[in-house]
């Protein structure tokens, strides 16, 4: 580097000092708890001993990803986040639509207005509770479900010990808590709308059905396209927060349909101590996400150039 | 969009009525399942422990009963301490997130910032890779030595790159030229900060701290991977956990002692904590959540 380009870059720094000292604290808080614990990924080659560390425990290289893939964990890992992820963005955002679309039909402001709120309402609780609402419908002995069923001369059903019933109580589950969220987002995008255009439709005759057939929906699709991206972009992160409350913590007979993840990174550090097993996921996780992000986003542009990321 | 509505619905036809039906009824039904967990869960905390193990949760008490408040309230010292806990956790949360996010927001898109772009990448690069569960609890427990420390409840959630970009794009709206002028009359970029841009950002300051404050009153994460289960006082929301998944906390309180253990009401006391530890937030649901709404659009439709 030339002496004058290097004066440069120091008179650059110096003008801009204040706002460097400005941003310090984001800096060093996302190089402490996110870049430093970064070079940690690096247990999923050992088998990590607490006395030795991180760096000192002996090398194993690809054996605990052998020992994951031979025992059928990563399979059954991937395959539940994956399909979970792909079931909550599908119904998820296809419910949002149509709610955002029967929102955007209620005249009445006040009418719009209570539901929206209340709509919103289960974004604004922690999972815990939302666990111990699931427990109440749930409940094998008291639970609304079996109550219910009991009442029409069934039996009732074995809800903790049968993983069957699960996917559609989590997918059911996650709608109920994030359909409001999403559908403003939807809405958002429809009151932007032009009104002439929809008012110069209705005076030709449209109806309010072919008003959402052919202006509304497509007026989506940019919002949706992106959305359905973005989220395909984060397919191998599971929500921790809803799986941990919801089926419970170590519920070993549900495992086979509830277990994601996140929930066996958790158990395997938390219950089994078993840092390399845990890591060894999160490596996968993290590497395979981040390509993920990276292509979605290599979509994204090609799609929609303006939502881009980076 | 009144307007339009108004100015078509001269000629509305069978199909058009059909479907104004259709949205006000299914979204009415929406709302209402929506709501209904939320009336289940206080009617049945008021309700008659042994009513409801025979009969099943209910919308209104069937049967008034006080004694699960009674029971947990015996006791009270743990639930008010956490009360307590979460409460300064949330409120030193909340300001102090919000002070270092609202000045990494601003300073991020001033336009004359010359590295404004390495650190907004810097930052962003945080959400598309990461270390993983173990490294963040070995750093937590063996590097900051926050193990049991009610400090690792506080700091790990002070900042996130979601809400540092959606801060930045609420103060792009907040034009250029307030700080140049300033600039131009002698003032430093911290006091224009201070004095110039916070008052004007008041409604980011309120979304951005809606969303800190509900994080840290929904904490429970850090807390169940970094307090004992000794530890007499949690964030509010691990507590709850506990009293859900742990039958047997309630047989230590006073109360069980003239109760026998068959008649403690396990059940409605699981309810009547979840009432008391969400309460606050339901109360001041309807003066927040307009800005909720506002901050979902903002940072959705801009990314």
């Amino acid at each position: 580097m030339s002496s004058k380009s290097k004066s440069n870059a120091w008179k650059t720094f110096k003008q801009n000092k204040t706002l460097v000292i400005m941003s310090l604290p984001a800096i060093v808080f996302f190089f402490i708890f996110s870049y430093i614990p970064m070079p940690g990924i690096y247990i999923a080659f050992t088998d990590y001993r607490y006395d030795l560390g991180i760096f000192k425990s002996p090398f194993v290289g690809f054996e605990n990803f052998r020992f994951l893939i031979e025992s059928g964990d990563l399979l059954r890992l991937v395959r539940n986040t994956v399909l979970y992820n792909i079931a909550f963005i599908l119904v998820g955002n296809i419910f949002q639509i149509f709610l955002a679309l029967l929102l955007n039909e209620i005249n009445n402001r006040t009418y719009r207005k209570i539901t929206q709120s209340f709509m919103l309402l289960p974004h604004f609780i922690s999972y815990v509770l939302v666990g111990l609402f699931v427990y109440n419908v749930m409940n094998y002995d008291y639970g609304l479900l079996n109550i219910l069923l009991k009442k029409m001369g069934l039996n009732p059903i074995p809800t903790y010990s049968n993983p069957d019933i699960w996917p559609y109580v989590l997918i059911a589950v996650n709608l109920w808590k994030n359909a409001g969220y999403g559908s403003i987002i939807y809405f958002a995008t429809l009151t932007s709308v032009d009104p002439e255009i929809i008012e110069s439709a209705m005076i030709d005759g449209a109806s309010h059905v072919q008003k959402i057939r052919y202006i509304l929906l497509p007026l989506l699709r940019p919002t949706f396209v992106i959305l359905l991206l973005f989220s395909l972009g984060g397919i191998l992160r599971g929500d921790f927060g809803l799986f941990y409350n919801v089926v419970g913590a170590t519920n070993a007979l549900l495992y086979e349909k509830t277990d994601i993840i996140e929930t066996f990174v958790f158990r395997s550090l938390v219950n089994d101590f078993n840092f390399s097993m845990a890591s060894a996921v999160s490596f996968f996780q993290s590497v395979f996400g981040f390509f993920l992000v990276v292509f979605t986003n290599w979509l994204v542009k090609k799609i929609e150039p303006d939502y881009a990321l980076f | 969009m009144e307007r339009i509505e108004k100015s078509a619905s001269y000629k509305m036809s069978a199909s058009d009525i059909n479907l104004k039906i259709l949205a006000y009824a299914v979204v009415g039904i929406f709302t209402l399942i929506c709501l209904i967990p939320f009336v289940v869960m206080t009617s049945s905390s008021f309700n008659l422990e042994s009513d409801i193990i025979k009969n099943g949760y209910c919308l209104f008490p069937r049967k008034f009963s006080l004694l699960a408040y009674k029971v947990i309230f015996s006791a009270p010292d743990r639930l008010i301490g956490s009360y307590i806990l979460t409460i300064c956790n949330t409120l030193l949360g909340t300001t102090i997130g919000l002070f270092l996010i609202s000045m990494t927001g601003y300073v991020l898109q001033r336009p004359d910032y010359a590295y404004r772009n390495a650190i907004s990448f810097y930052i962003y690069f945080t959400t598309l890779f990461s270390g993983g569960l173990v490294p963040y609890y070995l750093l937590i427990t063996r590097g900051l030595h926050l193990k049991d420390n009610y400090l690792v409840l506080l700091i790990p959630g002070l900042m996130n790159p979601w809400l540092i970009i959606l801060m930045k794009n609420f103060m792009k709206s907040i034009p250029h030229e307030i700080t140049e002028s300033a600039k131009i009359d002698g003032a430093g970029d911290f006091t224009i900060f201070i004095k110039l841009i916070l008052p004007l950002a008041k409604p980011a300051l309120a979304t951005v701290g809606l969303f800190l404050a509900l994080g840290y009153w929904n904490e429970w994460f850090n807390g169940m991977l970094f307090l004992s289960t000794t530890m007499k006082y949690k964030p509010l929301q691990l507590y709850l956990y506990e009293i859900i998944t742990k039958a047997d906390m309630l047989r230590n309180t006073p109360a069980s002692k003239y109760i026998p253990p068959q008649n403690l009401p396990t059940e409605t006391a699981k309810l009547a904590t979840a009432v008391i530890a969400t309460g606050p937030i339901v109360l001041a649901y309807p003066f927040v959540q307009r800005y909720f709404i506002k901050g979902i659009t903002i940072g959705a439709v801009k990314g």
